[in-house]
């Protein structure tokens, strides 16, 4: 009992760094592949278009709603201490810091990143991409390296779309709908807001996710056993742990950024 | 005879503990029409594979040219694969780019042609497999056999020195068999191609081959032309030539026999 127990954590260790390993040997393979793409602009464009513009609509909504919820929701904690002029600070500081990178982020790897596993699982499972490397075209370059690229310049501007629809959102709801004053409204959010500890940081947050979310999908993808149930697995694998990635990474980035 | 373009010399490959080849030598001339014929699961696509470069073996190696396949960097293996042609028995083609721009797909990759040339390229070997005309379907809309056929017209756009086709008749009704049995045959012989047919049908196989490699149990077990393979009188060559369902070469995947099986009660399963 003990033994086995034993044995399949073992197999589980070792399943896992041999994993890991091949993850970031996919990824310098992929990073080799990077300057390539810009030189290949139309590949790149078409992957914008998939990975990024078709992620926008649900980007767009759910940073409106999460916006106005925010507002609602700050508004009725605010208002007992008079505080309810700083709305447009709490919301902008919250979406622009964390929410921002964080909701677009999991957003964008339930619709993006899965998208990009089944797509690259389902060309390996056909034999797509064996046949591309007997026609000697790299799958990592021609597949794998302009989806990434895709992915990484995507993401940052999903969450600032997500940012700023938040903010409308929250301004609709505050000044509109609860009667807040939209000069103090922009004008605290104005002070209050740090370009470099807030913006910058945030910007740089979303890159990150971007990378990690980006890299998973592809890797997830071009890793999977070619099967319908590998491939359904691998795209299942590429939501669950793009989320822990993020949910994890952000209390590392968080505590650097602005815990000193 | 002069050296040979494709020479394998000693291939051993195992997939986990089970070994697939143990010490298989091929030697295959320019020009020549080999198939390579064996029971499924023998391990035929998996030669195929060794041969272009995407397995690595474990003992022996594989010569094109006078390159060993194996010890050639990135570059050079990319650089010999734009002349070798490969057909998958799938077909691999691309499903997001229509017929023509699959057949279009290595030219646009690998040359500097100009559009217009491109398209008399394309129309000119899709003439040659009979799908002018199906251009501009999606390969979602193509039957199996038209899907394969699309993939020959692609892995012949380059121009190749050599051509691997793995199982080309399988699966193939009566009229697209003959089609496809002509096809491969016209192929090799208008563009003097060396062409290595992967199949376990006999019969096409030995129409259109020049010499035969009979695989098993992980070995060349007889190789010839066609006729001196059909006179052999080896009881393994005979029961696959002439389809016998069981003989010498099993019939059944390895393993336990069928009387301890069944006296083993019922089979350890997570079903229920
Ligand atoms: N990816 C794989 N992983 C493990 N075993 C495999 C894999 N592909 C093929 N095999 C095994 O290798 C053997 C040879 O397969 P294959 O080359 O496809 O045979 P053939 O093409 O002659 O029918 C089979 O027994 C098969 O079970
Ligand atoms: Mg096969």
């Amino acid at each position: 009992m003990i033994e086995s127990v034993l044995r399949g954590l073992g197999r589980w260790g070792l399943d896992l760094l041999w994993r890991l390993g091949r993850g970031h040997l996919f990824l310098w393979e992929i990073l080799k592949g990077v300057p390539e793409t810009f030189i290949r602009f139309p590949l790149l464009i078409k992957q914008l278009y998939s990975v990024g513009v078709l992620s926008l609509m649900i980007i767009a909504v759910s940073g409106l709603f999460v916006g106005m919820v925010l507002a609602l929701q700050g508004y009725y904690t605010l208002v007992d201490f008079g505080a309810e002029d700083s709305l447009g600070v709490l919301v902008a500081l919250s979406l622009v810091r964390e929410l921002g990178p964080v909701v677009a982020g999991l957003l964008f790897a339930g619709r993006a990143g899965s998208a990009l596993t089944a797509e690259i699982g389902l060309m390996k499972s056909t034999e797509q991409l064996s046949g591309m490397e007997m026609m000697a075209v790299d799958p990592m370059r021609r597949v794998i390296a302009p989806r990434f690229v895709a992915g990484v310049i995507s993401l940052p501007l999903l969450a600032a779309i997500f940012s700023a629809l938040g903010i409308i959102g929250a301004y609709l709801v505050g000044h509109v709908q609860l009667g807040i004053d939209a000069g103090i409204f922009w004008s605290q959010m104005q002070m209050k807001t740090d370009w470099s500890a807030d913006v910058v940081n945030g910007i740089i947050k979303s890159v990150v996710f971007g990378v990690v979310v980006t890299w998973i999908a592809v890797f997830e993808g071009y890793d999977c056993v070619p099967t319908s149930e590998g491939v359904g697995r691998a795209t299942t694998r590429t939501v669950v742990h793009s989320a822990f990635a993020i949910l994890g990474l952000d209390f590392v980035l968080t505590a650097l950024m602005f815990g000193g | 005879m002069n050296e040979p373009l494709i020479k394998i010399r000693d291939l051993h490959f195992a997939r986990g503990d089970r070994a697939i080849f143990k010490g298989v030598n091929i030697d295959i001339h320019r020009g020549e029409v080999v198939a390579i014929m064996g029971p499924s699961g023998t391990g035929k696509t998996t030669l195929m594979r060794l041969i272009g470069g995407q397995l690595k073996p474990d003992r022996g190696t594989v010569e094109i040219d006078g390159q060993n396949v194996h010890a050639l960097s990135h570059d050079d293996l990319y650089a010999l694969r734009k002349r070798m042609g490969m057909l998958f028995q799938s077909g691999a083609l691309l499903t997001d780019l229509s017929v023509f721009d699959n057949v279009a797909f290595p030219l646009r990759e690998h040359t500097d042609l100009p559009e217009r040339m491109i398209h008399d390229l394309v129309l000119m070997k899709l003439q040659a497999v009979g799908l002018r005309n199906a251009r501009r379907m999606m390969p979602a809309e193509l039957s199996g056999g038209m899907a394969r056929r699309v993939a020959l017209a692609r892995a012949i756009a380059l121009d190749p020195m050599m051509i691997i086709y793995d199982e080309p008749f399988a699966g193939q009704d009566p009229i697209s068999m003959g089609t496809v049995v002509d096809l491969v045959h016209d192929v090799s012989d208008a563009m003097g191609l060396t062409s290595i047919v992967v199949s376990h049908d006999i019969k096409e196989a030995a129409e259109i081959s020049d010499t035969i490699f009979l695989l098993s149990g992980g070995k060349v077990i007889e190789s010839g032309s066609p006729i001196k393979l059909k006179r052999s009188t080896s009881p393994w060559v005979q029961q696959f030539m002439q389809g016998l369902p069981d003989g010498p070469v099993p019939f059944h995947y390895p393993g336990t026999p069928f009387a301890e099986d069944l006296l083993s009660g019922s089979e350890a399963s997570d079903y229920d």
